[in-house]
């Protein structure tokens, strides 16, 4: 990269948000720094499906409000993209789907008017999984996006849109959606950084849903500090959404910056699921011993590592491949040629009920259409106390182990994904290969327990990054962000830089 | 375990109203089976003691004021309607001609 919009696209958000403050650099100058990025990479990448042609003229009145001496918030004139799950009103937002091409909503997510109200910029809406279906974004109907370390890998999903947006340096910020782990394995196979709160800490008003008591909208990022920065813009109540948590939050941003204060993990208790952390158990072997290695570090540091069980992890994925698909098929009944979306008319005409089918058949891709066909069966009479009603159960059991882990720790650690990012294509026909992908971030969905992921390294055997994922308690998300911005303190001494430097040149 | 055949993923995509093709279907009995045998696991530990959770987070019922509160107008609503009439959606015929 050379030049002073490669300089400015190389900078952090926060970085950028001190720079913009003082007058330094101008948002308009910021943005088409990034727009110049997405221009010079995204036929490669691909992160994109659709870019904001207001946002040169976002920036400029955010300039002109900083210029005449208007309050701003701290991250004002910072660009952003959006996955397309977000609704906005000025883009479409089809949640990567065919069947709602083109939609443009009559509303804002609340997590999108929020932005807005703190006058970032967005740059466009990012690739994914269909209905955020998926591990590998190889599910969209609008093609693959690329892993920017390796063109020829998948980016993770189902936010492997933002994800890849953010490690390629066409965005410093991007919002994800996580049901089974959307942000967080994004995040481990890009070498970037993703955070889920606890369920209910972001509002879901606005977002399509997938599984209603499994989504959670969080920050996609390169660094600690600007994750907490997102999710202080973000997060909070929403009346709009009933199961939107009415505490009031802390400053994320303050405990990132806690973090990297020396001594911040000193006395810090950190669970190590022995049923996710050791060979034997489906994970790469660079994985685990970058894994073991970031332990290493924050033990050094002062850490306590204590060795935790969660027996009932290992029913997670079945559980959980019960119940999203169950929440999924009712979602997903909304898309009825009728109200939105697409509409498909068999030849010779039909009753609603005949082109509903057609439509659904048209609109729907496999991925879709087998979740919804697996909810519809794990719904039926029958059927349902053995499927549905048992997952449920699971995940009372899921829910007990993490309280026991927590009586003796105060944060969990497991890898973010059981491999560093796999081929194009690799996975893509055994359904079940695929949803393995999720084996270590699915438990916090399920219990609603918040998870972040950071860069922990890359692989030794094929030097593409590892991510590292800690857990806490439900509403203390703040101990993610102390001990995730330690460790990135660390690692980055350590590498002399951002991993993300060490990726290969694009374009 | 699995009970899933081809009748029956045709008796599904017609309850979740999806005209899969007959490929489709052969394809999906397939997959079906296969994802079934293996989430059925769940039950080998969900015995009767267990109590459900449904929800991860408990809150109570949420209420607001029973006041009107800005909503959508009639042709924002109707903005993504594939076929609308006057303030009201469209619909493709509900009866078929034999009805």
């Amino acid at each position: 990269m050379s030049g002073a919009g490669s300089e400015l696209i190389s900078l952090d958000a926060s970085e950028l948000a001190t720079r913009l403050a003082a007058g330094e650099v101008s948002s308009v100058e910021v943005t088409q720094a990034h727009l110049d990025r997405i221009a010079a990479v995204d036929d490669d990448i691909h992160a994109f499906l659709h870019l904001n042609a207001a946002a040169l003229e976002t920036a400029a009145a955010i300039d002109a409000r900083r210029a005449a001496g208007g309050a701003l918030s701290p991250l004002a004139g910072v660009p952003i993209a959006i996955k397309d799950v977000l609704c906005t009103l000025d883009m479409p937002s089809t949640a990567g789907s065919r069947i709602l091409e083109g939609w443009i909503p009559p509303y804002d997510a609340t997590v999108v008017a929020r932005l807005r109200a703190a006058d970032l910029v967005p740059l466009g809406k990012t690739n994914m999984d269909e209905f955020a279906m998926g591990s590998s974004t190889e599910h969209s109907a609008y093609g693959n996006t690329h892993n920017p370390w390796d063109l020829t890998r998948i980016p993770g999903g189902s936010g492997g849109g933002s994800a890849a947006a953010v490690s390629a340096f066409e965005s410093p910020l991007a919002l994800g959606s996580d049901t089974g782990g959307s942000i967080r394995q994004p995040a481990a196979v890009t070498g970037s950084v993703g955070m889920k709160p606890t369920y209910g800490g972001v509002s879901r008003y606005g977002a399509i849903a997938l599984a209603s008591s499994l989504d959670q909208v969080g920050p996609v990022t390169r660094t600690v500090l600007d994750a907490g920065l997102l999710l202080d813009v973000i997060g909070g109540h929403d009346p709009r959404d009933s199961t939107s948590i009415p505490d009031a939050w802390p400053s994320f941003a303050d405990a990132a910056r806690a973090g990297a204060r020396e001594g911040s993990v000193r006395g810090l208790r950190i669970g190590v699921v022995r049923e996710m952390s050791q060979e034997g158990q489906g994970f790469q072997p660079g994985v685990l011993q970058r894994f073991h290695e970031s332990l290493a570090l924050l033990e050094a540091q002062g850490a306590e590592l204590v060795e935790v069980s969660a027996s009932s992890f290992e029913y997670a994925i079945a559980a959980y491949y019960l119940i999203m698909p169950a929440e999924a098929s009712s979602n997903l009944a909304k898309f009825d040629s009728v109200r939105f979306g697409l509409r498909v008319t068999p030849p010779g005409g039909g009753t609603v009920e005949q082109v509903m089918a057609a439509t659904r058949e048209a609109g729907f891709g496999d991925e879709a259409k087998r979740r919804i066909i697996l909810g519809t069966y794990a719904l039926s009479a029958g059927y349902y106390d053995a499927y549905y009603g048992s997952a449920q159960k699971v995940r009372t059991l899921i829910q007990n182990d993490f309280a026991a882990a927590f009586s003796v720790c105060d944060v969990l650690a497991t890898p973010s994904a059981p491999t560093t990012a796999f081929k194009l294509g690799e996975k893509l026909n055994d359904p079940l290969a695929m949803y393995l992908n999720d084996l270590t971030t699915i438990p916090a969905n399920l219990a609603g327990v918040p998870g972040i992921s950071v860069p922990s390294g890359l692989a030794p055997e094929d030097g593409l990054p590892v991510g590292i994922q800690f857990m806490a308690p439900a509403r203390e998300d703040a101990r993610l962000f102390t001990v995730g911005a330690a460790l990135e303190q660390l690692l980055v001494e350590q590498w002399g830089g951002q991993l993300l430097a060490q990726a290969p040149a694009l374009a | 375990m699995s009970e899933i055949t081809p009748e029956v993923v045709t008796h599904l995509a017609n309850l979740a109203r999806i005209a899969l093709t007959d490929d489709e279907i052969a394809r999906l009995t397939g997959e079906l089976a296969t994802i079934v045998d293996s989430v059925a696991k769940v039950s080998e530990v969900a015995t009767p003691d267990v109590v459900a959770t449904s929800h991860p987070i408990p809150l109570g019922t949420v209420m607001r004021a029973d006041v009107p509160g800005q909503t959508l107008t009639a042709d924002q609503a109707l903005s993504g309607a594939p076929e609308r009439d006057g303030d009201r959606f469209k619909v493709s015929a509900i009866l078929g001609e034999e009805q």
